[in-house]
């Protein structure tokens, strides 16, 4: 069904979010912020070795100071599932899931030992600090570079992400023959995601069997089926209500061990019981991996490339295979016929390493990107021209036409915006002061789709409209985009519409991720909004001399509370008066949109950018300040250019971070990561961004979403961290293919 | 976090007294380090003995000498911000600001901006063995994570640096702690305050047991016209200094009179090098002059696997420094170009 036309009066406009207020007063409630009557406190004590087994927890102390009620650990945890599958979630890579206190098996540091359960936060805290774990370490391996021998490619698929496309042409050969060769091996940080809010659970214990779980999560459907499938537990009796989660970042994505301990304590003690991670513990589950690549490109003197190159190995643990797309974006971004792209993985003792925004992307096109950087100065081609030679119309991995592709429009309109034909391409020309400045400029591209999403629509007598469905705002703005797309179905004002998410009694969505949420529930309201209009109409032609009559649908306009002939808006009636007719005071549907099969096998989506950025470097001191940012994005259409303006500048300033500062640092000897909190783990702060500007670039595509939305809560960090890295080149002729960017490696 | 007593101590005899009765109290003033430490288990006190409501030990004010003494508890804002420490001391004034947040600089004290603890990982994790938290243990950042650590005045049992930026001023300045206790009250000149880690690395300063850091006396010198605070850092604010330099110059022309500098982030306490001040004197403001002088301070510097770079930098540092200071031209801590 081809989405009916409706005036946009809110859609495609800057509007603040609906929740703002909400946020900054403290009136959204986080998983943390629930509570209950008989709430009780979980802390959890975590593994000091990396490797080896548990010997003996002594538990006696513990459990005689005041306030403990419990310490659980793998000698009495409660039985749970047999079966490991059973702890797989709906984005699990392959493997064996962890299992928090399965055993006395220790395969990571930091591994969730025991969790200490007390009338108060400080005295399960304090009782965790007297349960003494006794162990005995085996060798273990954390370090990437000594594994490389033995990386090796996943045997088993992880579901929804594509692996490399087989070899085309013969890129070896045509390297070896070619007039001009870049190589380079370049190595990305491990990341930790940390969000504000960090992990934590509160389990309502309601009595009967039923739990209410308040998890912070990417996706409550998901949490919920993990918690009755490792607990065997109905999905009737869990339920699980997030209606805020303070960012996510795909740290939410999978249920992470907090979940798990709440749920085993409160089944356990029969009450209600949260457990919140500190911020160190934020540091003991998901990250984004530690990835060394080598790129390789062949090319003609023109600049046209002749072989494409591009390897990865990415750490993973060793229970279960993570993978994400780190090297297929070299082959989709540009044209060429000989093409090699692999990804290996290599087994750590560590924990299993996670989506992290725009997983992959950012670290294979710092490489990638990096590289044509390179080309561009070894043959003395300018770096847009280069790009521009190499254009692609068509996605060369998969054979298949792009839904759309306005890269080119963004390389122009972002390369007049930054002033690019100003830039003179020698290294070391530009300099003010003490600083040398450099230009850069690199691509990005994220895949674009949309998932199996559904949402319900309920428009009340008084010409209010709710709008409901089970996905998650992360932060992004869903609320209010879903908002503004129902007020505009129905011509009402923002604050006429209540838009409902995060909870397992709402309308199916997947987690909430890959840039999808915008499309998928973005089209599943604008349906069940659709098809509440549908009924409204037949009810207003049904009132009596209705001025509507053998009116049809696409020439009637809902506006102001009222369905009114589009020509005529004097022949009208009202939301009232057409309910009236119908004899009801609500109007329902939940409708569940689905990506176009046709469309899917005929074409790839992707959304695009180009970034320029300046830096300035005291070169002398190794300093590098990110002076100023254009980002020219094609993402389909814009529902709200305030809050995609937002998450752009969001993914930017993190690809700063990326670039130039984040980096959990493994002490390899202990097997653990030591810089566990955020004065030692650095993230951008306000100094380091300066002037960001975003332009969207107009793109039109009702393939990837009859919406025409294409999403764009990862674009803005792809291409980030290579325009940096190419910016410091052409600051001080140095090229640095390792992250993050430090003042000992612009030094040395 | 362990459980612990909690003192409201009424005046400076007090507290002295309670705290020398019992090695496992800790005094608290701000509370922006040692609360973490608690939470961290790190710091495990049996007695809290908290000096906020103590009079008299606020006062910013003229000493006889025409220094000027700040209080134990004066917050770190209300010197950096004081007319008088901006006027006279602007060295000082630049090193507070260079520091933490504004939140942070409006609750911590003078004196425990002192008595701040290294921010060595292996420190604030329990999980990890560590001479300063548990002597004996071993320092597992020797041949571990090592970039934040120190070059100078190491030992075998602890590389661990000290983090303030503010002490880094005040060494510069030939500031006097003084302090009270059981045997009365005394004054440690700074250069004596700090210790290096030697064999003891779990005792970070000279205080005796139960002594009250009550006030800091700042000379009457002041360096008031050529100083600087150049800090260098992982990103451009709220980090601690991988290397910092205060600076203070007394010019004579265009030759040096007096001067005086230390370095931040490179060892246990603040470090200052009589010797390679000394270099300078009378010398004309050059950079060569600067270099050799930086050449001098490092040259018993030590680098590990991952903080060797900072020998560098610090050399490089010292020069930049010492030629903003000998200019006039101090480094902002609002504009983040190093000038």
């Amino acid at each position: 069904m081809p989405p009916i036309p409706n005036a946009e009066t809110h859609v495609g406009s800057p509007r603040s979010r609906v929740d703002g207020r909400a946020k900054v007063t403290g009136g959204a409630r986080y998983s943390a912020e629930f509570t209950a009557p008989d709430l009780a406190h979980g802390y959890v004590v975590n593994s000091t070795v990396a490797k080896g087994r548990i010997t003996g927890i002594d538990t006696a102390a513990a459990l005689a100071a005041p306030g403990v009620l419990a310490v659980f650990t793998h000698e009495n945890r409660p039985r749970t599932a047999w079966f490991s599958y059973k702890y797989q979630d709906e984005v699990a890579p392959p493997g064996t899931p962890f299992r928090p206190l399965y055993d006395d098996k220790v395969v990571y540091s930091g591994q969730p030992v025991a969790l200490v359960v007390a009338e108060s936060f400080d005295a399960a805290r304090h009782g965790a600090s007297l349960v003494r774990v006794s162990y005995q370490a085996e060798a273990h391996e954390t370090d990437l570079t000594s594994r490389m021998g033995e990386a090796y490619e996943p045997p088993k698929k992880r579901s929804g992400i594509s692996p490399p496309p087989k070899p085309r042409g013969d890129a070896p050969g045509a390297y070896a023959d070619s007039p001009v060769k870049v190589s380079g091996g370049y190595w990305a940080a491990y990341e930790h995601h940390n969000p504000m809010e960090p992990h934590a659970t509160t389990v309502v214990w309601e009595g009967g069997g039923k739990l209410l779980v308040h998890d912070k999560n990417q996706g409550v459907l998901n949490a919920q089926s993990y918690v009755s499938s490792v607990f065997g537990l109905g999905k009737d009796d869990v339920r699980v209500v997030t209606p805020f989660v303070g960012g996510g970042f795909g740290s939410g994505l999978r249920p992470q061990y907090q979940l798990f301990l709440a749920v085993m304590a409160a089944l356990e003690l029969r009450r209600s019981v949260r457990v919140v991670l500190t911020r160190d513990q934020m540091f003991t589950h998901v990250y984004r991996p530690n990835t060394f690549q080598t790129v390789k490109l062949g090319a003609n003197p023109d600049g046209t490339l002749r072989s494409i190159q591009h390897h990865s190995v990415t750490g993973t643990s060793q229970f279960e295979d993570y993978q994400e797309v780190v090297v297929n974006w070299t082959g989709t971004l540009y044209h060429c016929d000989n093409v090699e792209l692999t990804q290996k993985l290599a087994k750590l003792d560590t924990y299993t390493p996670g989506d992290m925004r725009a997983p992959g992307a950012p670290t294979g096109l710092f490489a990638a990107e990096s590289a044509m950087d390179e080309l561009a100065y070894a043959t003395g081609v300018d770096p847009i021209e280069l790009r521009l030679k190499n254009y692609t119309e068509h996605d060369e991995n998969e054979g298949k036409q792009f839904s759309s592709k306005e890269l080119r429009a963004c390389y122009e309109v972002g390369a007049e915006r930054f002033g690019w034909s100003e830039r003179n391409p020698e290294p070391r020309s530009m300099r003010e002061g003490r600083e040398l400045i450099g230009w850069g400029m690199a691509s990005g591209a994220w895949e674009a789709q949309m998932m199996k999403t559904s949402a319900r629509a309920v428009l009340t007598a008084d010409g209010k409209l709710e709008v409901a469905c089970a996905t998650a705002d992360i932060g992004t703005g869903t609320y209010t985009i879903l908002t503004q797309i129902g007020a505009d179905a129905f011509g009402l004002r923002m604050e006429d519409v209540t838009t409902r998410l995060g909870d397992t009694t709402l309308p199916y969505s997947p987690v909430e991720g890959g840039s999808w949420t915008a499309a998928s529930a973005g089209t599943a309201v604008q349906l069940a909004c659709e098809a509440v209009r549908e009924k409204l109409f037949k009810h207003a032609q049904k009132a009596s001399g209705s001025p509507l009559a053998g009116a049809k649908l696409d020439a009637v306009s809902f506006a102001g509370g009222r369905i009114e002939v589009t020509a005529d808006p004097d022949r009208f009636v009202t939301i009232a008066d057409a309910m009236r007719a119908g004899g009801v005071d609500r109007l329902e549907a939940e409708e569940t949109a689905n990506p176009s099969k046709i469309d899917q096998l005929r074409y790839t989506g992707y959304t695009h950018s180009a970034i320029f950025v300046e830096v300035r470097v005291d070169e002398e001191l190794g300093v590098v300040r990110v002076t100023r940012v254009v980002d020219a994005v094609a993402a389909g259409k814009i529902l709200n250019p305030k809050t995609a303006r937002s998450q752009v500048v969001g993914g930017i300033v993190w690809g700063i971070g990326m670039a130039l500062e984040e980096e959990t640092l493994p002490d390899h000897n202990l097997g653990r990561f030591m810089n566990h909190n955020l004065a030692e783990y650095h993230v951008p702060v306000a100094a380091d961004v300066q002037g960001i500007e975003v332009i969207f670039v107009d793109e039109h595509d009702t393939k990837v979403s009859p919406i025409g939305v294409k999403g764009l809560g990862e674009i803005g960090i792809v291409g980030t961290a290579a325009a940096i890295a190419n910016a410091i080149y052409h600051a001080t002729g140095k090229r640095i293919r390792d992250m993050p960017i430090t003042i000992d490696k612009v030094l040395g | 976090m362990n459980r612990f007593s909690y003192l409201r101590a009424g005046d400076v005899a007090e507290a002295a007294r309670e705290a020398a009765a019992d090695p496992a109290a800790r005094v608290i003033a701000g509370g922006t380090n040692l609360i973490d430490l608690m939470k961290y288990d790190v710091e495990r006190p049996s007695r809290l003995i908290d000096i906020t409501r103590l009079p008299g030990l606020r006062a910013i004010e003229e000493t006889a000498d025409g220094g000027l003494s700040i209080g134990a508890l004066a917050s770190n804002t209300e010197v950096a911000r004081h007319p008088e420490v901006e006027r006279r001391y602007p060295l000082l004034s630049s090193t507070i600001l260079a520091g933490a947040t504004p939140q942070l600089r409006n609750a911590a004290s003078t004196g425990g901006n002192l008595l701040q603890r290294t921010r060595c990982y292996y420190f604030y994790d329990p999980g990890t063995p560590c001479n300063k938290r548990e002597p004996g243990t071993g320092c597992p950042a020797i041949g571990g994570v090592n970039r934040i650590h120190a070059v100078l005045g190491a030992s075998e049992h602890c590389i661990a640096t000290h983090p303030s930026d503010m002490c880094v001023a005040l060494a510069a300045l030939e500031a006097v702690v003084r302090v009270s206790g059981a045997d009365g009250e005394r004054g440690i000149p700074f250069a004596d305050f700090h210790r290096l880690p030697g064999d003891a690395p779990e005792r970070d300063t000279n205080l005796r047991q139960g002594e009250i850091v009550t006030a800091v006396e700042l000379p009457p010198n002041s360096f008031g016209q050529h100083h600087t605070y150049l800090k260098l850092r992982d990103r451009h604010s709220y980090a601690f200094a991988l290397v910092s330099v205060a600076a203070g110059i007394e010019m004579d022309g265009d030759r040096i009179g007096r001067v005086r500098f230390a370095l931040g982030g490179v060892a246990h306490k603040p470090w200052r090098d009589p010797e390679a001040e000394a270099l300078l004197q009378g010398r004309p403001a050059s950079a060569e002059g600067f270099a050799a002088a930086a050449e001098h301070v490092l040259r018993g510097a030590i680098g590990h696997k991952h903080n060797a770079f900072k020998i560098e930098l610090a050399r490089r540092a010292i020069v930049r420094a010492l030629g903003q200071a000998a200019a006039g031209t101090p480094q902002s801590q609002t504009d983040k170009r190093i000038q």
